[in-house]
């Protein structure tokens, strides 16, 4: 696929493709250090050394910024880049914004990684980012989707390829989602008050919340999978139909999920239980979905076995498709009663987020990195093997001791003596918690190493290829 | 919770564009020939395809166009 390409012959916009992918690996690193390091201060809380840049107030929300907006998101943008303009055949719709996307977006993670330890925060979570870092955040992603659907519209192919359905979806929810609940009155550069107060606030910061799991975390990786596992696999996806039903069945039931992280507070009672059925219904087109990524490799199982990519695409399906079990179990009220405020949660999120949205990247980026680098694989494809195997069994370690831990957490805190007070006090459910912080932190260290190995990995591929432009092909030819 | 008088209609008004463009799609063709849209991606990359958009195809000839319609 890497011709030279003719002079005079258009050639893809791959420059944004190869620098959000090259920047993807280099934020998984940092998000997933500051990962290990925060789980750590929890088993051992003197890690801070007293310095409050390194508390685990500013700190977390660093983590979580940078392993969802900045290893995630980078992610995003290099794969719906690329995807958008194979399956349409035609070069990006202009290609200089497409360039300030990505300056705007590392400024974007750099502003964070700094004001978030200095404390500057407006305390929503997930957008923790001042105001002026949130119109940045809004000015980009506008571009992001001009550059996208201007794409789609100058397209050479009638047909618009599922997974830029999911891009699509993904960028316009995205954008909706940050305005509105990032609305705020700021009364200095560095702070501003939300437009939303009490309840309302609760309700806009969870509507924004959930759908930012639905639209960036789950539509546009899903747009990666149905692009990258039938390239991988060399066969197309098990029922294309379906992935239509998939596509807009999730995108009509996804809205509402989001008072399911409002149980059993001042929210109106009908409003929490109208969160909890949207929840439940999620079920169906998630699976939906997941079936039919895994059942596109049916006939050609044997290509797992040996294809270290193809297992990191289909492992993260299998921990989309327990993730999406799981998350409409706890949002049962009942079942929520006792999950909720527990480390159950965090188990929960990084069963979706290790299993799913990290390993769906790692294994689309190991397809995409060589063709971006004029390589027909990665430098090592064993290194991709070890990375495998040390990232799975990292994320097994991970989820196993937050369910135990959290589970344990939850009948603590309501185990009452007969005479109405409570058995055990706060503390003693945190002791009791002790080794499976331990165990967690040795399951983020594993999945950290991974990480490292593919920065490596990267590093050589990058070091032994060399960029090579990829002509778009000639549509006119043929007809 | 007079934030439900924006969320509300918000959502309902996303849900009635999600409509229209589930319409389009529906009445535009993108459905047509799903079988093969699954394949086309596979052999996609450095090879020129032949559902070609109609109103870009320069070409005189246009036996080959599937989507011609």
């Amino acid at each position: 696929m890497a011709q030279a390409a003719q002079p005079g012959r258009p050639v893809y916009s791959d420059a944004p493709v190869r620098l959000f992918a090259l920047a993807a690996v280099l934020w998984g690193v940092v998000g997933m250090f500051v990962g290990v390091f925060i789980a750590a201060q929890l088993a051992f809380p003197d890690l801070t050394f007293g310095i409050p840049w390194l508390s685990y107030g500013r700190l977390r929300p660093l983590h979580t910024n940078a392993v969802i907006f900045a290893f995630g998101g980078c992610a995003l943008f290099a794969t719906s880049y690329h995807v958008v303009q194979r399956t349409c055949q035609t070069r990006l719709f202009a290609p200089g914004l497409a360039m300030f996307t990505f300056i705007a977006w590392q400024v974007v993670i750099v502003l964070a990684a700094i004001s978030l330890p200095l404390g500057y925060t407006s305390g929503k979570e997930y957008a923790e980012l001042e105001w002026p870092i949130d119109i940045l955040i809004a000015v980009t992603w506008v571009s992001y989707a001009i550059v996208f659907f201007g794409t789609v519209g100058i397209r050479k192919v009638r047909h618009i390829y599922v997974a830029n359905w999911f891009f699509g979806a993904f960028i316009i929810a995205v954008a909706l989602l940050h305005i509105v609940n990032s609305a705020a009155i700021p009364v200095s550069l560095t702070k501003s008050y939300s437009a939303y107060a009490g309840v309302q606030d609760a309700m806009v910061q969870w509507w924004y919340g959930h759908n930012a799991v639905g639209f960036f975390l789950t539509a546009g990786f899903l747009g990666m999978m149905y692009y990258y596992i039938p390239k991988q696999a060399e066969r197309p996806v098990y029922s294309y139909r379906l992935s239509i039903v998939h596509f807009w069945a999730l995108i009509f039931t996804y809205m509402w999920a989001g008072p399911h992280h409002l149980h059993y507070t001042a929210l109106p009672d009908w409003t929490q239980s109208v969160g909890m059925i949207f929840s439940l219904v999620l079920l169906a087109p998630s699976w939906g979905g997941m079936i039919n990524g895994i059942m596109t490799l049916s006939g050609a199982w044997h290509k797992l076995r040996d294809d270290a990519i193809l297992k990191f695409l289909i492992v993260a399906l299998s921990f989309y498709g327990m993730s999406t079990f799981e998350g409409p179990m706890m949002s049962i009220k009942t079942v929520n009663a006792l999950s909720h405020y527990t480390d159950w949660t965090v188990g929960h999120v990084h069963s979706g987020a290790l299993g799913w949205v990290g390993m769906i990247s790692i294994g689309s980026l190991y397809f995409l990195i060589p063709r971006m680098f004029g390589r027909k694989t990665m430098y090592s494809t064993r290194a991709i093997e070890l990375h495998f195997w040390v990232a799975t069994i990292g994320i097994v370690l991970y989820i196993a001791a937050m369910w135990i831990a959290g589970v344990m957490q939850g009948l603590m805190w309501r185990a009452v003596n007969p005479d109405g007070t409570l058995v055990y006090s706060f503390v003693e459910s945190v002791k009791a918690s002790y080794p499976f912080y331990i165990i967690r932190m040795l399951g983020g260290l594993l999945y950290l190493t991974g990480m490292v190995i593919m920065l490596w990995n990267t590093i050589m591929t990058v070091r032994s290829g060399k960029v090579v432009e990829t002509p778009v092909p000639m549509v006119t030819a043929h007809a | 919770m007079e934030i439900l008088y924006l969320l509300i209609p918000m959502s309902a008004l996303l849900v009635l564009m999600i409509i229209g463009v589930f319409g389009w799609a529906l009445h535009g063709g993108q459905f047509d020939d799903l079988d093969r849209e699954g394949e086309r991606i596979l052999n996609a990359d450095g090879e020129a395809l032949t559902g070609v958009k109609l109103e870009e195809s320069t070409a005189p000839n246009n036996a080959h166009r599937v989507d011609s319609h």
